[in-house]
Parts: C-alpha cells; structure tokens; sequence
C-alpha cells in the first residue's frame, strides 16, 4: 500500500521525526480554513504516485482566495489514473539546504538499502544517472537495524558531516518503519533543514507490503480507504481477486500470475489490446470465475473476454461447465473464448461448443480468435 | 540425472496435517518421493500419511535423518519455518507458502549465511520436481517426463504449460525448478542455472522468466561466457505496465528497470534464443 503524503507524514511524526504544520482539506472552505491557521500555504494533491507537481497537482496560496481557488481546482483532478481525493495544506518552510533520505529494498542484494545524499530535492534516479558518487549508501543488517557509528559513515560519506548528530538520530528513527510497519521503500525528498537549523521532512513517500497488512490492520483501517483508485481495482479487490486495470477492451481471466502475463502478450502480439489482467489463482473454481467476470464486464469498454486456464489437477469438464453458469448467471453477451487444458479437456471443450461458447485450443489460437471476435463486433 | 533432487532424498513436510500440505504430500508419495516424516508442532509421536509427525523440524531430522523440506505452513508462521530447516539440519528447503512478508524474507536471507550447506527454492514457488524420481511442491508429475531438458521458472502454471508441451513433444526433462514469483528469494535464476551447467544428465536449458527485477539478466550474463547447453527463454510481461504489480509480488517494472525487452535482450545478447510464445519453445529446442 502505497500511503499519501499526509498519511505518511504522519507515520513519519509517529516516529519523532519533525514534519512542517499541515492540515487536510477536503473542500475549498476547509482550505480557506487552514489558511487562516498556518498562513502562506502549499496547497498539494494527495495521490500515490510522483510527478503531481508537473500535472498541476501542487499550488502555492498567499491568500485565503488562492487557498480556497487552489482546492477548488485541485480536488476531483485526475492524476495519472488518481482521483484526487484531497489536499494537504502544508506551511512554507524557510529552505537553507535540501537533502535526501530513502530507503529500498535492493532486489539483487536481497537487502535494505539505505541512501543519503546532499544533493535533495532532485529525483534519485536523476541523481544517481548524473553524478553517482553523491549518494552514500548503506545495507543495514536486517535483525539488528544500522549501527550509530555505520551511520556516522553514512552521514560523512554524503559529505554531511556537520549535520552528523541530527541526521544519524533521525535516520535511525526513519529505518524503524521497517521493523514498525513493514515499510518497502521510505523516501524524504527533500529533507530540508531550515535557516534556523531545524532538519524537517519536507516530502514524505512510504510503500507499506501487502503482504504484511495483516500485522498493520490499524494503518489499513485508516489510510485504505481514503486512496481513490480505479473502480474496477477496488471492486475486484472486495471480491478477493488480483486484478490490474489496463486500457484496452479485451478482458482476460487467467490462472496463476505467469500465465495470465503470457496470455496479455498473446492478445497484444494478436493485435488486440487488454483490458485488465486477473489472476484468479488455481483450481479456476466457478465461483471465482463468475466474481471475476462480474469485475471485467462492469467496464464498459470491454467488447469480449478471453479465460485462459490451464489446470494441472483440474477437470476440464468442471472448469467448462463453471464459465457456462457463470456467463448465464451474469447473462453476458459478449463474444467469449476460453482455452483451457487439463483432464478431460475435451469433454470441457464439448461443453463450451453446445453453449456457443468459443473452445480455443493453444492460448495463441485462443489469443487470435477473441481478437477476431471483438473486432466482427464493432462492424 | 539431475539436480538437486533425485530419488534417494528424504523429505519431511513442514505443515504435514494441513489440508495443503497433507493433500501434496500424497502426491509426492504417489510418484515415489522419499517422504519420511512431516512436522506439526503439538502432534508429535503421531503417524499422518503413513509416516511419523514430529513437533519440530530438529526431532524429524534427529529421527529420520531427512535431508530435505517442503514447506506448506502459512505465510504468517512461514519465515520461520524456513529458518527452523535450516538450523535442524535441512540442506534443501523449498517454501511453497505465498505472502510472506519481504521483511521477514530479507531477514531470512541474512540468517541463511550462517548456514552455507542449506539452499532455499522460493517462497511463493511451486517446488521442484525430477520427472520418474522425486518432487517437492506442487508440480503436476502428469505432464512430466523423465529426460534431459533443464527447466526453470519465475512462474506455476505457465511452467505447468512449458512441461506438458515438452512432454508431449517427446523431450522429457531433468529437473523442473520453480523458483517462485517475490522479489527476495532463495535460489536465483543464476543459481539454478549454474546447477543445470554442472550436470551431466542436462542437455538443454529453458529459462522462463517474467518482468520485475533483474535476475533473468544475471543468469544471461553466465551463460554468456559460453556454455554447452542449448538455450531457450520466454519471458512474460511484455505488456505490462511501469509501477503495477502483475499478480506476483516480483512482478513489478519500477521506472525502465525490470522490462521484459531488457531481459530478452541480455538474453539474444548471451546467444540464448528467445521465445515470442511458449508454443514456440518445443520447436526451438529441436
């Protein structure tokens, strides 16, 4: 789960680390509102995803007209497939210097990376393209957390050794999202120390794992359901699956991860453009089959769909007779391909025929006669 | 022959009297697999399946002198089960349980060092299995046979797809990996590759890899230093989109990095063919 930037300052001050005063608005008045209150403030999208300044996301107000006219403008905006829900109006700060804090989960290292550089307020990719050497690193060992003094490092390799005391304090405090909260990635970018000295989160991104939701139900509680995401994705997600919403009009159901990824391939290499990918896991039970169905026939681009599953222990006939009931269930309508593989495939196949159900034989047959299909629809 | 598993290893499960673990567990003897014993803390002294239960992985290896495990505990209680293998002995530990968290695997990671003998296949996997000899997991022995053909994979079914096709194509196969779909985890590509290099009983490699990360690049860059089995990969994810996590939790493109056009280039790069579908893969093979 990807958190807002509000709800990962939050966190953050939950940690002791210092963030600038803010309140959320949900609506122009309450923006005029947190004018009153902080004075001159930036009036910021709250989506879970970069590059919201470039869309417009972002505005500054020196007056409560232009708080309450930057809310009006912001809330509802689309950014990059986000509903903005909100805005954070946060006090201006009084910048001396910019730095960056992050921490990641390197892939090849199979480790936590923790990254400092002097050079904030730049994107780190940016950084580590242009000048590399500007960012000091660290692979803390994961039982016992960093050591004050590989921080100590840490800080002096940045080439910010005058702000060692501050900076390996609140480091150690940031890294305890990771024991705390089940933290991914974590970045302050930038961290701004003031002309008076303060060092403050001026930005804040914080990736908590799916997989560990069950240990942070508080933060799910609290946090989930303010992130408006595609409809169809958080529908999907009521109803247990793994679903992606993408942008064409194909929908694809398929078993396991790997084999649905393939089967989008398939679809595009055919010439058609999927709508969504959905894992529905395996066995390919009817009851999962018709949830998912239900998901991808409520977009309404969506002109046919293509089930590919392949089923190891799973009896072809059973599979068939499940995608029947279901279609009949949701009395869809449109064009429908399934490709299945397993015992009695051919008798599931059988099946599909008699109920004006396309059998396809390989995914790629499969792949090219739903394209074939969606397309005779249009004309 | 093959790697890393064969007919003479001795497998305890992990999770034993769970309805998954008792349902593979049957499987795996079905084909032949040496299982000689399962774990279930509290249910120890117990017979499951035919075969003693112990309360922890130490008084199985203790009795059984098992050298291996498969792992079906659920994710919450999965870490552990890993680390409690390794430190009881286990020297081949395959963790089939998907969604534990990536914390818990990076410190799992970082305990394994201390156990340099032991070798973790996923978590998030379907196991591994050499076809007419022995499996652990998941994978169905039905569409396996027995032959020289090395596979490995990011992915469940869509090896299960690449294995009956194979199968069916007369080219059995030496050892089927599946080494699982998170983004921290045990044996790499890389890792299995070089077994496959090392056994004589493997004449042909098939490498199965999906977007996210950058371990399919890795294993390309050993092979590219020459080696004398033929090689054909596929990777999944062509079209999927930056910043959206496919199904697994690996399955993630973060900026330009991870692509599928990344991996089959180092792939064309080291002289493996790459495969457009996985229906081209038994041609490409012959």
């Amino acid at each position: 789960m990807k958190l807002l930037e509000y709800q990962a300052k939050e966190v953050l001050a939950s940690l002791g680390i210092a963030i600038p005063p803010g309140v959320v608005a949900r609506n122009p008045a309450e923006a005029a509102a947190a004018f009153a209150r902080l004075g001159p403030v930036a009036v910021k999208a709250q989506v879970p995803v970069g590059g919201r300044g470039k869309a417009g996301g972002i505005k500054l107000a020196s007056s409560e007209a232009e708080a309450r006219r930057a809310a009006e403008q912001i809330i509802g905006m689309d950014i990059k497939g986000f509903k903005v829900p909100l805005v954070y109006c946060e006090a201006a700060l009084d910048i001396a210097r910019e730095i960056y804090l992050g921490f990641t989960v390197d892939r090849d290292a199979r480790a936590n990376i923790l990254m400092l550089s002097a050079k904030g307020g730049m994107e780190i990719e940016q950084v580590a393209e242009e000048s590399p050497a500007a960012i000091a690193r660290l692979y803390p060992n994961p039982w016992r957390g960093p050591l004050d003094f590989e921080l100590t490092q840490l800080v002096f390799d940045a080439g910010l050794g005058d702000l060692s005391r501050p900076l390996v304090s609140l480091i150690k405090k940031l890294y305890r999202a990771i024991p705390d909260y089940d933290a991914l990635t974590a970045e302050i970018n930038p961290l701004v120390v003031t002309k008076r000295g303060e060092v403050i989160a001026g930005d804040a991104k914080l990736e908590i794992d799916d997989n560990a939701m069950w240990r942070h139900k508080d933060l799910e509680e609290k946090y989930g359901a303010v992130i408006e995401g595609d409809p169809y994705e958080v529908e999907a997600k009521k109803r247990g699956l793994t679903y992606v919403s993408l942008d064409g009009d194909i929908g694809i159901i398929g078993n396991g991860a790997g084999l649905c990824m393939g089967t989008l391939d398939l679809v595009q290499r055919a010439g058609g453009r999927p709508a969504n990918f959905c894992d529905i896991g395996g066995g390919a039970k009817a009851e999962v089959v018709e949830n998912a169905l239900a998901v991808i026939l409520m977009n309404p681009k969506v002109k046919g769909v293509l089930i590919n599953v392949f089923g190891g222990i799973t009896r072809g006939d059973e599979v068939a007779k499940g995608v029947v009931t279901a279609r009949d269930n949701l009395k869809m309508t449109l064009p429908l391909v399934v490709r299945m593989s397993g015992t009695r495939e051919e008798e599931g196949r059988e099946i599909l025929k008699r109920n004006g159900i396309e059998p396809g034989v390989s995914g790629w047959e499969a792949a090219k006669k739903i394209v074939e299909l969606t397309r005779a629809g249009v004309t | 022959m093959s790697i890393l598993l064969d007919s003479s290893t001795m497998v305890i499960v992990q999770g034993i009297t769970g309805r998954e673990g008792g349902f593979h567990t049957e499987q795996m003897q079905s084909m032949g697999t040496k299982v000689v014993g399962g774990t279930s803390p509290g249910k120890g002294g117990t017979t499951h399946l035919g075969v003693p239960v112990f309360d922890t992985a130490a008084d199985a290896v203790r009795a059984t002198g098992a050298n291996a495990s498969g792992i079906f505990v659920p994710a919450p209680f999965a870490a552990d089960a890993i680390m409690e293998a390794a430190a009881a002995g286990i020297t081949l530990i395959v963790c089939i349980t998907e969604g534990i968290p990536i914390q818990d695997m990076i410190r799992v990671k970082e305990f394994l060092r201390g156990y340099p003998q032991a070798r973790l296949v996923g978590a998030n996997c379907p196991g591994l299995i050499t076809p007419g000899q022995a499996k652990i997991g998941i994978i169905p022995q039905r569409i396996t046979s027995p032959g020289a053909v090395g596979l490995v994979s990011r992915s469940g079914t869509l090896t299960y797809e690449v294995a009956s096709a194979l199968s069916a194509a007369g080219l059995g196969q030496s050892t089927i990996v599946g080494i699982g779909g998170d983004p921290v985890l045990g044996l790499t590509f890389r890792d299995v590759v070089e077994l496959f290099v090392q056994d004589p009983g493997t004449t042909n490699l098939v490498l199965i890899g999906e977007i996210g990360g950058s371990d399919e690049e890795h294993a390309a860059e050993l092979l590219a230093r020459g080696s004398r089995l033929k090689a054909v990969a596929f990777i999944s994810g062509r079209t999927a989109p930056e910043g959206k996590r496919m199904g697994h939790a690996g399955a993630i493109i973060s900026g330009n990095r991870g692509t599928a056009k990344s991996k089959e280039e180092a792939f064309r790069k080291a002289g493996v063919a790459v495969a457009e579908t996985t229906d081209d893969i038994v041609g490409m093979l012959r």
